[in-house]
């Protein structure tokens, strides 16, 4: 009731500490979500490939470095016991000629049509087995203009071969700059000019109720020139690279964390302020018997009241803010669990804000009462 | 041992400012009955407001005890406090502190607020509060639309909304004109004389004499004068 009343009665300052915490609060939703979203992007060629175990060349940082290797390793994977499907897969740049003649840098991706590892996903036109076509490519949605390729059946140039469009994907962003061009893995080998006899990735399925990390042992006791491993280890490796060993992550993440300590010193200032302004009134609750505790509740109260309503306007604005990147080309991503850990992340910073002030009202000085 | 509502033995309080020392108490004792409406009296910086900040538990004394109805105060802990000053001690203020967010009746409602009663409870026990004050019309106005006079008796009802033994005020009727003075007054001398309150007031305006049963002067921290006011038993003996 005091909390609410003492809140109101001051409008501007009340304006001031909303305004802080809807500034944190998009700034962290857009900046976590940017980095949800980065994340999400850099790996979601393995993560939606449908495999279990990702057989490379020693040491490959991220799924984009890969380097070719023999695929008579495939008959060696296939003969190990456990595994259920095994199929070529290949992620390489190539060159891109738009219809207008113009050029642009693309990674192919060049999957196995029998097992079906590493296929395109989301699709919304064309089906994936309109890619048996020799020179059948699907592009996504968001590339059409850039790639110069609207329709389904138009024709183009990949690395000085003819491609034609059989469908389109919704959603599938690169993390590069090169978008992805989906197609089988022999198509692929000719657009990347990779050798007849070689593959980049070997992509196992293992057969049910077998142990992953078990056929991961045995996979690479037989194969000790090449790395076998798990899709969520080599997931995590590819996400780790782009998101902090090139720094791309660290600034947006920075940016979440700046935004969490402009939010908390904003609303510290101001709760802070508000305590101070009201400091004859605490001591006369003090002087009149409430004890610490009521005091307490007093101003956490009007922290939390504070957050709730700078929490739901900066929910809405983040939603406006991602809604309009969406058009621009930004993936912001904003997972249900976010929503809910911000409402707690906004609870936290108020209330901890607000334990600045209730120092200060801890101790009672008898002249703040009884002065004229 | 007595019946006194409040019991003073040998205070004193010593303020550290800076290198100097201020002695604002040196030695009090003093005895308050129930029923009895006492004035304290003595210049500015005579250690008024501190005696009765002592009196009250929001300061203790550097030497000394206080009891509050028999019970030993002065070494409860800060926890305790609070309790003491909420159940036994009403405070009237000369500059009122009400909230100036909150209507009369929520002022005094918050009183019962503090004591844990519900809200709707609270509210009308308060609207009967400032009927006994005489305000049952004012329930819905906020501080700054009240008169001094008016504020005082919000205030009043407020400090006794716990049905205290003890109401100390400091300055009660400065700010106030003589006619709402004058009420302030009658409505305190009535929970001395009624309903057997002890009753502290802190003044130096000689109007308020006429209601006093008892008059303590307090000088450079020492009581120098302790009489019954007129027609009372005269002096009574003076600890210095
Ligand atoms: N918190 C304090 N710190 C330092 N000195 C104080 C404090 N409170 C009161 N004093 C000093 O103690 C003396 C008595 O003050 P006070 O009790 O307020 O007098 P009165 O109410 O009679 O005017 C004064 O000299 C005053 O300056
Ligand atoms: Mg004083």
């Amino acid at each position: 009731m005091l909390a609410w009343r003492n809140l109101v009665h001051d409008k501007i300052r009340l304006a001031v500490t909303v305004t802080g915490i809807v500034f944190a609060v998009v700034l962290i939703v857009v900046e976590l979500g940017l980095f949800i979203g980065f994340t999400t992007t850099t790996s979601s060629l393995i993560d939606q490939s449908g495999a279990d175990l990702w057989i490379s060349a020693r040491n490959v940082p991220f799924i984009e470095q890969g380097t070719p290797f023999s695929e008579r390793k495939l008959s060696t994977v296939m003969a190990t016991p456990g595994v259920a499907a095994a199929s070529k897969y290949v992620l390489r740049f190539a060159e891109w000629k738009r219809p207008d003649g113009g050029q642009d840098s693309v990674l192919v991706v060049g999957f196995d049509l029998q097992t079906r590892l590493g296929a395109p996903w989301n699709i919304i036109a064309g089906q994936v087995d309109d890619l048996r076509q020799p020179d059948a490519v699907f592009i996504d949605d968001i590339y059409r203009e850039r790639l110069g390729a609207a329709r389904v059946g138009q024709v183009v140039e990949v690395q000085g071969r003819r491609a034609r469009i059989a469908g389109f994907t919704q959603g599938i962003r690169a993390f590069t700059t090169s978008p992805y061009v989906f197609t089988r893995f022999k198509a692929a080998q000719n657009y990347t000019v990779l050798r007849e006899d070689e593959t980049v990735y070997l992509l196992v399925k293992a057969k049910p109720n077998v142990d992953v990390e078990g056929l991961r042992r045995r996979l690479a006791a037989r194969l000790p020139s090449i790395d076998v491993m798990t899709t969520a280890e080599f997931s995590r490796r590819t996400r780790l690279f782009w998101m902090f060993t090139t720094g791309a992550g660290l600034a947006v993440l920075l940016a979440a964390v700046l935004g969490l300590v402009v939010g908390i010193v904003i609303v510290a200032q101001t709760i802070y302020a508000t305590t101070v302004d009201h400091i004859r009134e605490y001591a006369t609750l003090k002087a009149i018997g409430a004890s610490n505790w009521y005091l307490y509740k007093v101003i956490v109260l009007q922290a939390v009241i504070s957050a709730l309503i700078g929490y739901a306007l900066g929910i809405v604005i983040a939603v406006l803010v991602i809604r309009g990147s969406k058009e621009s080309g930004a993936a912001i991503l904003l997972p249900p669990g976010m929503v809910a850990g911000m409402l707690v992340l906004t609870l936290v910073m108020c209330v901890s804000a607000a334990i600045f002030s209730i120092r200060k009202v801890t101790r009672l000085d008898p002249a703040l009462v009884f002065k004229g | 041992m007595s019946d006194s509502a409040i019991r003073v033995r040998d205070v004193s309080k010593t303020f550290a400012q800076g290198a100097a020392a201020v002695r604002a108490l040196a030695g009090v004792d003093l005895d308050i009955d129930c029923g009895e409406l006492m004035l304290l009296m003595g210049p500015s910086g005579s250690g008024k407001t501190t005696l009765l900040s002592i009196m009250g538990c929001m300061l203790r004394p550097c030497r000394g005890s206080v009891s509050i109805l028999g019970e030993e105060v002065t070494g409860l802990s800060e926890r305790d406090l609070p309790r003491v000053r909420r159940d036994w001690i009403g405070f009237v203020f000369q500059g009122f502190n009400l909230f100036p967010t909150l209507t009369a009746v929520d002022n005094v409602g918050l009183a019962f607020d503090l004591r844990g009663l519900p809200r709707r409870q609270a509210s009308r026990r308060a609207t009967e509060l400032l009927e006994q004050v005489d305000l049952g019309d004012k329930r819905d106005a906020f501080p700054a639309d009240l008169s001094g006079g008016q504020k005082q008796r919000v205030a009043i009802a407020r400090a006794i909304a716990g049905d205290p033994w003890v109401v100390l005020a400091d300055e009660p009727t400065a700010s106030l004109d003589t006619r709402s003075g004058r009420v302030v007054m009658k409505l305190l001398r009535g929970l001395a004389h009624d309903r057997g309150r002890a009753i502290v007031i802190v003044t130096h305006d000689n109007r308020l004499l006429e209601y006093a049963d008892r008059i303590v002067q307090i000088e450079d921290g020492s009581i120098v004068s302790d009489s019954a006011s007129a027609g009372g038993a005269g002096e009574r003996s003076v600890h210095s």
